[in-house]
């Protein structure tokens, strides 16, 4: 059997069309066709309220299920190619939105809807999506808590991901530049909401990451009705998010639902401002904190400058009281350390003014005080040496034996007949040979050697 | 080093300091290190004018920051 139109006129004879006797019968297929043309001629596709009953999802990957309310049941179907478009996976009883193409599916004569997108008409459907989303995330660990990371304290540059014309991003800038305007922005430009948005949110990161440039990321919009929102929702921007090399903050302009993207970021900001709030530190805070720092800093340095005071101090007195209680040969040597010492002290005190010669002026003046300070305790130290010289006895007229190697010769029982010694006296030395030795008080054994030396 | 890596540093500088259990060489030491520090953080709190540019990425995949339309 052809083509048919039923309703064409017969040329010839009697008004008679198609079916009109029974000598007419048009056929079942004829007829659904023609049924089918009508409908789909009578109809452009369009969107369709209902609920979804006897959801089936055939392994050939079409979804067959029936829209229905209280009055009537629609048989739907949407073919596997179509199905992609879907937030998800719908359940019985959960309030749609189906656009679709009227038609009559001619095996079974039933009227039909085929859907080309389906979109919620209640929470059922988001909730579904979300919920399976989540799920997903977090079987890979990536609503962790602990995954989350502290932003930089100052960063050197954050990127903003968003839309170049948006609102969020005039609301970031202004908030930088009334905290820290010297931090630059750098905008990635995206589409926040609508077809295709979460596709450029995502290659948005994927540049942030291959630039390499910006050390904390906001991501944000204003806020929206729940579909323009939903590229917030999915789960590649999610990942996106969870897979960005430095710490992302999120700003979705929406105070009541918390988005998946908000579950993943490091920090979620209630606004585009809040984010910038805490991306960008306040600069005179910062300022604050350094100073205070520079103030500690310069408070430890006295301290450590004054105990070094008393140290010395402590040193030089401990010093003075045992070397009076040594022999001149340990006085020499004892000299000589300390010497040493006050060369090292005095060293450091030429070090620690280079040092200081980096601080600022008003810092400088307090701290080159305390260096003369210093170089007045080392000169002090320096004299209290001194005083305990041997060359300060020579000074007063005595006179001090050594052997020529420079051993102190204090006692009688150090010298020999025949032995040589150095006489040190206070403009210069003698060298010279014992003839004799005396044993007794200094002055009656003087007297003796006087007697033994003209026999 | 970054802001916080210097005044970190620069706060355990000052703590040490405060502590008594340094010795005075090392005292003069951490001082030194302590003011390159300070310098640095103080040279991150510097002003400058606000900047905000647009990253665009090139054909050759390499980056460029430009400043936005007016």
């Amino acid at each position: 059997v052809g083509s048919w139109d039923l309703f064409a006129a017969v040329p010839d004879g009697p008004r008679r069309a198609p079916g009109d006797t029974a000598a007419d019968a048009v056929s079942v297929g004829a007829l659904t066709r023609a049924a089918k043309d009508i409908i789909e001629g009578a109809f452009t596709p369009l969107w369709v309220r209902g609920e979804i009953s006897d959801f089936k999802a055939h392994r050939s990957g079409h979804w067959y299920f029936s829209l229905r309310d209280a009055d009537s049941r629609l048989r739907c179907v949407m073919w596997r190619g179509d199905t992609a478009r879907a937030l998800t996976k719908p359940a019985d009883g959960m309030l749609v939105t189906a656009q679709g193409q009227m038609t009559v599916y001619p095996a079974g004569g039933d009227l039909q809807l085929r859907v080309l997108r389906l979109g919620a008409a209640g929470d059922g459907l988001w909730q579904k999506a979300l919920e399976e989303t989540l799920a997903r995330l977090r079987a890979d660990g990536l609503l962790e808590e602990a995954r989350k990371r502290p932003l930089p304290r100052v960063p050197r540059c954050v990127a903003v991901i968003t839309s170049p014309d948006g609102a969020a991003l005039q609301d970031i800038r202004a908030v930088a530049a009334r905290r820290f305007a010297a931090i630059p922005l750098v905008v990635v430009p995206a589409r926040v909401q609508g077809d295709g948005a979460a596709e450029e949110i995502v290659a948005a990161f994927e540049r942030v990451a291959r630039w390499g440039g910006a050390d904390v990321v906001i991501l944000g919009r204003g806020g929206g009705a729940r579909e323009d929102l939903w590229a917030f929702n999915d789960e590649r921007v999610a990942r996106a998010v969870a897979a960005c090399p430095v710490p992302v903050v999120a700003a979705v302009g929406h105070e009541v639902d918390v988005t998946v993207v908000d579950r993943v970021a490091d920090l979620r900001a209630p606004t585009p401002s809040a984010a910038a709030e805490a991306a960008i530190p306040d600069r005179e805070v910062l300022t604050r904190e350094v100073r205070t720092a520079g103030e500690r800093l310069r408070l430890g340095a006295q301290r450590i400058m004054q105990r070094r005071r008393q140290v010395l101090a402590g040193v030089g007195g401990r010093f003075g009281a045992t070397a009076r209680r040594l022999t001149d040969g340990q006085q020499h040597r004892l000299r000589r350390i300390g010497q040493a010492m006050a060369t090292a002290v005095e060293q450091r005190v030429m070090r620690q003014r280079a040092v200081l010669g980096a601080l600022a002026p008003a810092l400088r003046g307090a701290a080159e005080r305390r260096v003369a300070t210093e170089q007045h305790q080392v000169q002090a130290l320096a004299g209290q040496l001194n005083a305990l010289s041997p060359l300060a006895v020579l000074q007063r007229g005595f006179g001090v034996a050594r052997t020529p190697g420079g051993a102190a010769r204090a006692s009688v029982a150090d010298f020999r007949a025949g032995d040589t010694f150095d006489l040190l006296l206070r403009d210069g030395a003698v060298r010279a040979t014992t003839q004799q030795v005396a044993t007794g008080t200094p002055l009656d054994a003087g007297a003796a050697l006087e007697q033994g030396g003209r026999p | 080093m970054t802001y916080e890596e210097s005044l970190q540093r620069l706060q355990a500088i000052v703590a040490e300091l405060e502590g008594d259990r340094v010795p005075l060489a090392q005292a003069l030491t951490l001082f030194e290190e302590g003011i390159t520090r300070l310098r640095e953080a103080a040279a991150t709190v510097q002003d400058a004018d606000a900047r905000v540019r647009t990253l665009v990425e090139q054909l050759d995949g390499s980056f460029q920051l430009l400043e936005p339309r007016a």
